[in-house]
């Protein structure tokens, strides 16, 4: 599996799911290579999600607190067994945040899932029509 | 009568014998004699070892000293799982004391989560009981609470104050009279012949006819390899606090008794042993 930390720039762990009007032409399928400007041309036949793939990722929706930056991109397709902290590592890249700067993850707006937790199994309790959201801060923002 | 907080006490001063060895390869100035200690089930690693640390410490160069860290037969004990869990998944039906390995080096960054300071495990801890309430109550409890009621199970835990931990934990074990239990039972399956991590699913205390669900529904329907079929040979041993509870015990009663202190069932799945 792609782990965030080892992979260069050109290839995202996570593949963006534009929202509303920016859907891709081809019809609804996960874009990679959106996250990085100069990256894999969107909408490229070569990046296009095999179906079968599409059962193994889920939706999650990210959300800055506070004064964190936010993503253009906030609709990720990922995969389920990708673990909170490959999440972390992935969204400060995005951010271009220092690897010293801490960023905290919180579901529902309560807690923060410990890092080895997976984002299948929190979907699986804790999604909604059809998707995870997860709100990100680089301070503790509840508790 | 037996009175079921009988069974809180017993969960809570649940101890293993524990026998700590300096990892071999560890350089010392002179012998590192092991060090044994009585390991509460319901606590953590990193946060009742400062004993262990200073003892090994005190044979060691600062030097070759970096963080701490727990091996037994080879796997890395992550400090997160409560002790118990960690015992009963890796090392029950071998002989006591339990045989910790201590390291100072080579921390195994892609197995075990840093614990800098105590502030880490309370952190954690607490998100733990926080993600059970939003199982249970849709966290409805926990944030009716205030800080200092966070604050006094932690201390209650910490301390391994009973009554100080149970005065605020038993509201967190509450239901509405009208229902017959939580909104979904918080439970982890850990599995120790598989590397996938935990299970963890919605799973209501009872059933759509009214039914109280037993911990046999609930392993029929997350993990079917741990029951039984009728008259055959039982391959597994599913252990909770280091017993077998019976499969026809209500899940609702177990999670309100035999929750670890995070308030989850943590419900191990390991190998008969074949003799």
């Amino acid at each position: 599996m792609a782990e965030a930390g080892e992979q260069p720039p050109p290839s995202p762990p996570c593949e963006a799911r534009r929202e509303g009007a920016e859907e891709p032409p081809e019809g609804g399928g996960a874009v990679a290579g959106a996250a990085e400007p100069g990256g894999a041309a969107a909408g490229s036949p070569g990046v296009e999600e095999p179906a079968g793939d599409a059962k193994k990722k889920i939706d999650v929706l990210l959300k800055a607190v506070g004064d964190t930056p936010i993503m253009k991109t906030k609709k990720w397709a990922v995969e389920r067994t990708r673990t909170i902290q490959g999440l972390v590592d992935f969204i400060k890249k995005f951010l271009k945040l220092v690897a010293s700067e801490q960023l905290f993850i919180y579901v529902n707006q309560s807690f923060a899932p410990s890092p080895d937790q997976e984002v299948g199994t929190l979907y699986e309790c804790f999604g909604s029509d059809g998707k995870l959201v997860l709100h990100y801060c680089k301070t503790q923002a509840w508790g | 009568m037996t009175d079921d907080k009988d069974v809180l006490r017993d969960v809570w001063f649940g101890r293993i014998p524990t026998c700590f060895t300096l990892y071999q390869d560890e350089i010392t100035e002179r012998e590192a004699e092991p060090y044994y200690l009585l390991l509460p089930r319901i606590s953590y690693l990193t946060l009742v070892t400062d004993k262990v640390k200073k003892h090994f410490q005190k044979v060691m160069r600062q030097e070759e000293v970096s963080e701490i860290w727990f091996e037994y037969e080879g796997t890395p004990l992550k400090w997160h799982y409560p002790i118990g869990l960690l015992f009963d998944l890796h090392a029950s039906n071998t002989a006591l004391p339990w045989s910790i390995t201590v390291h100072f080096k080579n921390f195994p960054e892609k197995d075990l989560l840093h614990c800098h300071s105590k502030d880490v495990i309370e952190a954690h801890f607490m998100a733990c009981i926080k993600e059970a309430d939003a199982l249970k109550h849709k966290s409805q409890v926990i944030n009716e609470m205030q800080k200092k009621d966070h604050k006094q199970l932690w201390m209650g835990l910490q301390n391994d104050k009973f009554e100080q931990f149970w005065a605020i934990n038993r509201k967190l074990m509450e239901y509405p009279p009208e229902d017959s239990g939580f909104r979904f039972i918080p439970f982890r399956i850990y599995q120790a012949t598989t590397e996938r991590p935990f299970i963890q699913k919605l799973f209501r205390p009872i059933d759509s006819g009214g039914q109280l669900h037993t911990l046999g529904d609930l392993l029929k329907d997350m993990c079917p390899s741990a029951i039984t079929p009728e008259d055959g040979e039982k391959k597994t041993q599913v252990m909770i606090h280091g017993i077998e509870p019976m499969l026809e015990t209500p899940l609702q009663w177990l999670s309100e008794h035999m929750s670890y202190p995070d308030n989850f069932l943590h419900i191990s799945i390991i190998p008969r042993p074949t003799d």
